[in-house]
């Protein structure tokens, strides 16, 4: 609490700045006296040396906001340098000396009317950049003035800092009509003012994403398109960017709007390049295929692309992030232009990975014995990763060009011969992956593997050979020594070798069954008595029942034919992909995720897609239109080898990557079975079999949940991308029925008077029309009168601080209660709170300073806007990995799913699609935190059972269990 | 947009900050220090770099890392093209963009970046506009500023800004009129041990130098203009008249810029200018080897190879070498295995070699691979691509 108290104090002397004492180098006193004697000084030219003294402080970091008397002071001079050095220190410390600043004001209103253009220029600039709101009042007229100034240079620069403004007072901008007379400079004489428009109503546009600013009609697009060719190269980004926002009406319209951009191509700033083709990219859909322009089109985009290759490293990294995506989109661009990716010595380390993806994307029959060379010679490297991906890469030809299979094999095996630890793990893996590829063709390797066995220490590589063994059981002779060799550290095996061992040994036996009895035996019983990991057991569970009712069945189900693993491999989603292609050029395309999933905190981001090649019909940017016919376009037939979209039981082996629950089977008849099988075997093993056994069945809630209820992953129908059946699932729609009124908790005593000196503190937390606000009864239990309230709070997990003062207006005379009540915003300091919903504060008066801590209810932080799109909310759900989802039990809630879908929508947590399965309810709802993360819920109820199940999945993945405390306290009042 | 620059020296010291919008703590750098840690050279930390409330975009640049903190989307290349930009200017302002250049001269590169910035949308970042509102530090200019009181700082507008040509200041004039232009193709290139290309390219760009009174328009045209794959131009370039008659023709900027970049890809024939000879082997027993290396002229149209200089990256288990050359200079680094040969001036007459013995860790196997050689080479006065010299430079018209 001390410690605390102290960084209290801290806070409150350094006002909003955050020093890190590392970076904290104080002046030393005489210095400042010494720099004040100067700048008082007469002599103009000892005058300038001075600011420019203190310039040079504060760029290092130091601490000269003293001198902001004496600084300002200097302003009223001819010298424009002297003038533009003073602004210079302003904007940097008018925010920590707000009533100071307001000195300035009169000297840029001034300003602002000076003959000069670059004088006004500046001091609206200047204006705009310091950020206290007193001095923004006096910005207005002169900012009005400005946008309409008879130089355009002035007029430039005041629509910058329209975009300032908007930051600072967003209320402000929008009373005052600065919007408008924003959008009528989009039609301006000067480009340069154009493109400055453009920017400034992008970057507002950001935060109002529906605000529909940029209302773009085939008139601005005219006149953006001429801008275009007259303005900077930075004007033409914005240009370009905001073109790409566009929708054509037709292909002519498209095309003509490609003739015009394509000159973009040629030139020297790598961004103006990339945004060209993007927009190419994007408005290429809308032309017909068979037309001559869309041929010339596609031959003009691939030599920009490679000559982006020969730029700056960062520029290449960049680059090459969209290159993949555009490979990925349309290969035909690149495909004679494979040498250019080959790595080079000298290439920084993040090149070279990038430049080995788009190889091996690019891999086609005609190329691949240089790729194989290439790739031979990257094996040989210094760097690891480098080295290991290069590995991967070889596997990877083989499964996609199939003549080369055999050399990218024998490659493989001269790898191994090497003997280096690493090469030989990876290209064990790869070589799994071969053999399902091509099964019955390659297994010669085996005893080569074989004798790799004891050297392999990462859990995927023994996985990987695991589950050959197993795999071919019948061809090893020595198979079982090799399993129990394993299975003497079976406790300290990761999760994915033991499931992988347990698989493999029940194959063994089904193979042969004679002499591996007793290994299957103790396998089974390390798996479902000895180990914690509710997988394992369930796996284990699942084949003992098999095995002990209906071995035929087992061997059937075990040793199935596999379906074949696909040619291309970490494909981006088809979907996901188009979304992508619209923010080539951007931080989305660099991560290669949608920008709603990392751009935490923007609020609200617009889903785009590609517009479809007919052109007419549906609108790109409005999410809610055709969710099913989105879905439909995107090919059904990639299955890649990740764990998280596959489920099939009889794949489990094949995907090492799960740690959570099993995957949920594919298809509905294997379900069925496996299901059957339970059913009928559960009654005989419960009978004859151990009794400890029985008893952890019925108990458990490993069993609820693994068999009882459908898995808990992602339901197997949303993994097919058909349109079909999305629309009735999702019947449910938008109209989930009336919201209730949020709900409250009572209030609570947060601060007994006992700890107080007298003063009692009682509150909760209450969030109305999106504020959320503190509410609190405060009692005077002492003898005298009480004064001279204030709050603080000290940083926490989401940013919670006062959004004004504690207002207690009167003294709290003893035994006097008042009510008071405190707005809050969610933009103070962030420091992660353990639980994360506490939130510690201060409270003074006149006796002294009180600490209380208390929590608040999750539910407050949960914004209006929470409700995702239901294609989101699926990508979303698929994109987090499996790690992050967390089950939980709601115990004896009598709701049925509409009661409780309504009261939830009540604190914000909004139901986006329903579906009843065998009785169940399952709910998929989302809600979103101030601070932009995501939360996804899956909620099941049955009806007759007070018990719900509810899962969640976050990218933030430790807010899980304070949201399901919120839904429990929601629901159960 | 861009919202904060940080500039930090290679033993990660932040030695100028600069904000564009409200101030951002250093603590987010060290997100950054962290990933430099991790990335062991400088030259491999990633530029990208995501941290919970900020996005991080590095160059980095003669020894210096330009870090920029962004907070919302947008583009990175526009950001990596800006940082660019900016060491360019520093460049072109102070000869050097080095840590003791910048501290020197602090003032004028905050003024710099406050022009070059305004709420983190770039303003002017054409050098001639930006000389025109602070003037780069002379030693005349310092004398005559102390002794008259006057400032650095220009007072007026700068022309170009709103032209539609930015690039170009008026009222330029000069006793003599002149323009220079440079043309520097490199090639890339990687042969397999017999010989044989498997891979070459050139990259060509023409920097110019042009010191012409008035608003001189200029047109150039190439030899043979149809080898170029892909070409981009500096913004003052005409595209129409490119498009149309394959010809240069512009209004330059005052001083030194690049015009243009070109790309010849490998479908063209791409002729090496040097043959080398090499044998590396190791001695199935005993723990040495032997090298020997011969470089010869192969296509160099009469022209002296100068700047000769080899690379080798040496397997893991070389502990030393002891070579003799006949020609330059040799050093084996025993940390990262790099055996560098510097010979200059190739001569024809008398073909450099080196040749001597390896020795190898006592015990260790074999090494497997030959190892890879790199060399680079200069050669003046030679387009290597052979078309794309420049015959004809018409001066239009020139306004003074």
């Amino acid at each position: 609490m001390q410690e605390w108290a102290n960084q209290l104090c801290e806070n409150r002397q350094f006002g909003s700045k955050m020093t890190d004492s590392k970076y904290f180098t104080t002046t030393k006193k005489g210095e400042i006296f010494e720099l004040k004697a100067e700048l008082n000084s007469d002599k103009k030219e000892k005058k300038k040396e001075a600011v420019k003294k203190v310039i040079a402080s504060m760029t290092v970091g130091k601490d000269v906001s003293a001198l902001f008397p004496d600084v300002v002071n200097c302003m009223q001079t001819d010298n424009l340098e002297l003038k533009k050095l003073v602004y210079l220190y302003l904007m940097n410390y008018a925010k920590s000396q707000p009533d100071m600043a307001i000195m300035a004001v009169n000297t840029f209103v001034k300003d602002c009317e000076d003959p000069n253009p670059l004088i006004r220029a500046l001091a609206v600039r200047t204006m705009g950049c310091i950020r206290v709101d007193k001095i923004t009042e006096y910005l207005c007229e002169p900012l009005r003035k400005c946008l309409k100034d008879e130089d355009p240079y002035v007029r430039k620069t005041a629509a910058v800092c329209v975009a300032k403004l908007h930051d600072i007072n967003a209320q402000l901008v929008e009373d005052q009509g600065f919007l408008d007379t924003l959008k009528d400079l989009i039609s301006d004489s000067n480009p340069m003012v154009v493109a400055n428009a453009v920017a400034a109503l992008s970057e507002i546009a950001e935060s109002h994403p529906n605000s529909n600013l940029l209302d773009l009609n085939p008139q601005t697009i005219n006149k953006l398109l001429t801008a275009l060719n007259e303005c900077t190269e930075w004007g033409q980004i914005f240009i370009l960017d905001c073109l790409a926002n566009y929708t054509p009406r037709d292909d002519r319209e498209s095309q003509s709007i490609c003739e015009r951009v394509t000159p973009r191509l040629s030139h020297a700033n790598s961004a103006v390049v990339l945004s060209a083709v993007k927009v190419l990219m994007k408005f290429m859909e809308m032309l017909p295929k068979d037309l001559d322009y869309y041929g010339t089109l596609l031959k003009k985009l691939a030599p920009p692309l490679v000559t982006l290759l020969s730029a700056e490293p960062e520029l290449q990294y960049v680059a090459l992030r969209n290159i993949n995506l555009i490979v990925q989109r349309r290969p035909e661009i690149l495909k004679h232009e494979m040498k250019v990716f080959f790595v080079k010595y000298n290439d920084p380390i993040y090149v070279k990975l990038e430049k080995l993806d788009i190889m091996i994307r690019l891999a086609s029959q005609a190329n691949i014995a240089q790729v194989l060379a290439e790739l031979k010679e990257y094996a040989t490297e210094v760097d690891v990763d480098f080295v290991r991906k290069a590995v991967r890469a070889i596997g990877r030809c083989a499964i996609k060009v199939e003549q080369s299979a055999e050399r990218c094999v024998s490659t493989l095996l001269d790898l191994i011969q090497t003997k280096v630890n690493y090469v030989v793990q990876e290209a064990i893996v790869v070589i799994k992956d071969i053999f399902r590829k091509y099964p019955n063709k390659y297994e010669s390797v085996i005893a080569t593997l074989c004798e790799n066995l004891d050297s392999l220490d990462e859990p995927e590589a023994r996985a990987a050979m695991i589950w050959i063994v197993g795999e071919y059981a019948e061809r090893i002779d020595n198979a079982d020594e090799l399993l129990e060799s394993f299975l003497e550290g079976f406790h300290d095996e990761s999760t994915q070798v033991q499931l992988q061992l347990l698989t493999a040994i029940v194959k063994l036996f089904l193979k042969k069954p004679t002499e591996t009895q007793e290994l299957v035996q103790q396998v089974l019983s390390l798996a479902t008595q000895d180990s914690d990991n509710p997988d394992l057991r369930d796996r284990g569970y699942i084949y003992w029942r098999l095995l002990s009712t209906d071995p035929v069945a087992a061997k059937e189900v075990v040793l199935a034919e596999k379906p074949l693993i696909s040619e291309e491999t970490d494909l981006i989603e088809p979907t996901l992909l188009e979304e992508l292609i619209c923010h080539i050029g951007t931080l989305a395309s660099v991560y290669h995720k949608p920008p709603s999933a990392f751009v935490e905190g923007s609020r609200g981001v617009q889903h785009k897609r590609l517009p479809g090649s007919t052109g007419s019909g549906e609108s790109v940017e409005s999410p809610d239109t055709g969710s099913a016919a989105g879905v439909s376009e995107a090919p059904p037939a990639v299955i890649p080898s990740q764990g998280d979209l596959l489920g099939d039981l009889l794949n489990l082996d094949l995907t090492p990557t799960t740690t959570g629950p099993p995957p949920p089977p594919a298809s509905s008849g294997m379900q069925l079975g496996a299901m059957d099988l339970l059913g009928g075997g559960l009654d005989s093993l419960m009978g004859d079999e151990s009794e400890p056994l029985g008893g952890d069945l019925g108990g458990g809630p490993a069993i609820g949940t693994g068999f009882g209820a459908p898995p808990a992953t992602m339901p197997a129908s949303f993994n097919v991308p058909v349109s079909g059946g999305l629309d009735d699932l999702f019947d449910l729609g938008g109209g989930v029925g009336m919201a209730m009124g949020a709900f409250n908790p009572p209030k609570t005593v947060w601060l007994p008077a006992m700890k107080a000196k007298g003063l009692e503190i009682s509150g909760t937390f209450v969030r109305r029309a999106g504020v959320i606000q503190m509410e609190m009864t405060l009692t005077n239990k002492a003898m005298s009168v009480m004064t001279d309230f204030a709050i603080q709070f000290n940083r926490n997990s989401f940013g919670l601080a006062p959004a004004g003062p504690l207002q207690v207006l009167s003294p709290l005379s003893p035994n006097q209660s008042i009510e008071a009540v405190l707005p809050l915003s969610t933009v103070g300091p962030v420091m992660k709170m353990e639980p994360l919903n506490n939130l510690q504060v201060a409270v003074k008066n006149n006796i002294d300073v009180f600490y209380f801590s208390c929590q608040y209810p999750i539910s407050m932080l949960f914004a209006e806007d929470g409700k995702m799109d239901r294609q989101v909310f699926l990508a979303t759900w698929k994109d987090i990995p499996n790690d992050n989802e967390s089950q939980f039990q709601i115990k004896d809630c009598h709701l049925n799913s509409d009661a409780a879908s309504n009261k939830l929508q009540g604190s914000n947590i909004f139901t986006i699609a329903k579906r009843t399965v065998e009785g169940q309810d399952m709910l998929y709802q989302s809600m979103k935190l101030t601070n932009g993360i995501w939360v996804l819920a899956e909620l099941r109820v049955q009806a007759g059972n007070p018990n719900y199940t509810i899962s969640l999945k976050c990218r933030a993945p430790e807010v899980s269990q304070c949201v399901f405390q919120n839904y429990e306290t929601v629901l159960k009042n | 947009m861009i919202h904060s620059l940080f500039l930090i020296n290679h033993s990660g010291d932040i030695f100028l900050e600069k904000h564009w919008k409200s101030v951002i703590s250093r603590s987010v750098c060290d997100y950054f220090f962290e990933a430099k840690e991790k990335a062991v050279d400088p030259e491999n930390v990633p530029p990208v770099l995501q941290t919970p409330h900020h996005y991080l975009i590095t160059i980095y640049r003669d020894k210096l890392f330009f870090l920029s903190v962004i907070q919302t989307e947008v583009p990175p290349l526009f950001v990596i093209e800006f940082l660019h930009r900016v060491a360019d200017t520093i460049q072109d302002y102070f000869g050097d963009c080095s840590e003791s250049v910048i501290k020197d001269n602090v003032v004028t590169v905050y003024e710099l970046l406050e022009e070059m910035l305004d709420n983190g949308f770039p303003l002017a970042t054409e050098s001639n506009v930006l000389k025109e509102m602070i003037r780069p530090p002379t030693i005349l200019r310092s004398v005559v500023n102390t002794l008259t009181g006057g400032s650095n700082v220009g007072d007026t507008l700068p022309t170009g800004q709103l032209s539609n040509i930015p690039w170009r200041r008026a009222g330029v004039k000069y006793t003599n009129n002149e323009a220079y232009f440079d043309v520097i193709e490199e090639i890339d290139a990687i042969l397999d041990k017999s010989g044989t290309t498997v891979f070459a390219e050139i990259q060509g760009v023409i920097e110019a130098c042009v010191r012409l009174s008035g608003m001189p328009d200029l047109t150039l045209s190439f030899m043979n203009p149809r080898l170029f794959d892909d070409v981009s131009f500096h913004p003052c370039v005409r595209f129409k008249r490119w498009e149309s008659e394959r010809i240069l023709s512009f209004i330059p900027p005052d001083g030194n810029f690049t015009l243009m970049n070109y790309h010849v890809s490998s479908q063209n024939l791409v002729a090496i200018p040097v043959y080398v000879k090499q044998s590396i082997s190791f001695f199935e027993m005993g723990p040495c080897g032997r090298l020997d290396i011969t470089i010869g002229p192969k296509q160099t149209m009469g022209k002296t190879v100068e700047a000769l200089m080899v690379t080798i990256h040496m397997p893991k288990a070389v502990l030393s070498a002891n070579l003799t050359p006949t020609q330059g200079n040799y050093t084996y680094d025993l940390a990262t295995k790099v055996l560098v040969w510097d010979i200059g001036k190739l001569n024809p007459q008398k073909l450099p070699n080196l040749r001597g013995s390896l020795s190898l860790q006592a015990g260790a196997p074999k090494p497997e691979d030959n190892p890879s050689l790199n060399i680079d080479l200069k050669i003046q006065q030679l387009a290597i691509s052979g078309t794309p010299c420049m015959v004809a430079l018409t001066v239009e018209r020139i306004f003074s």
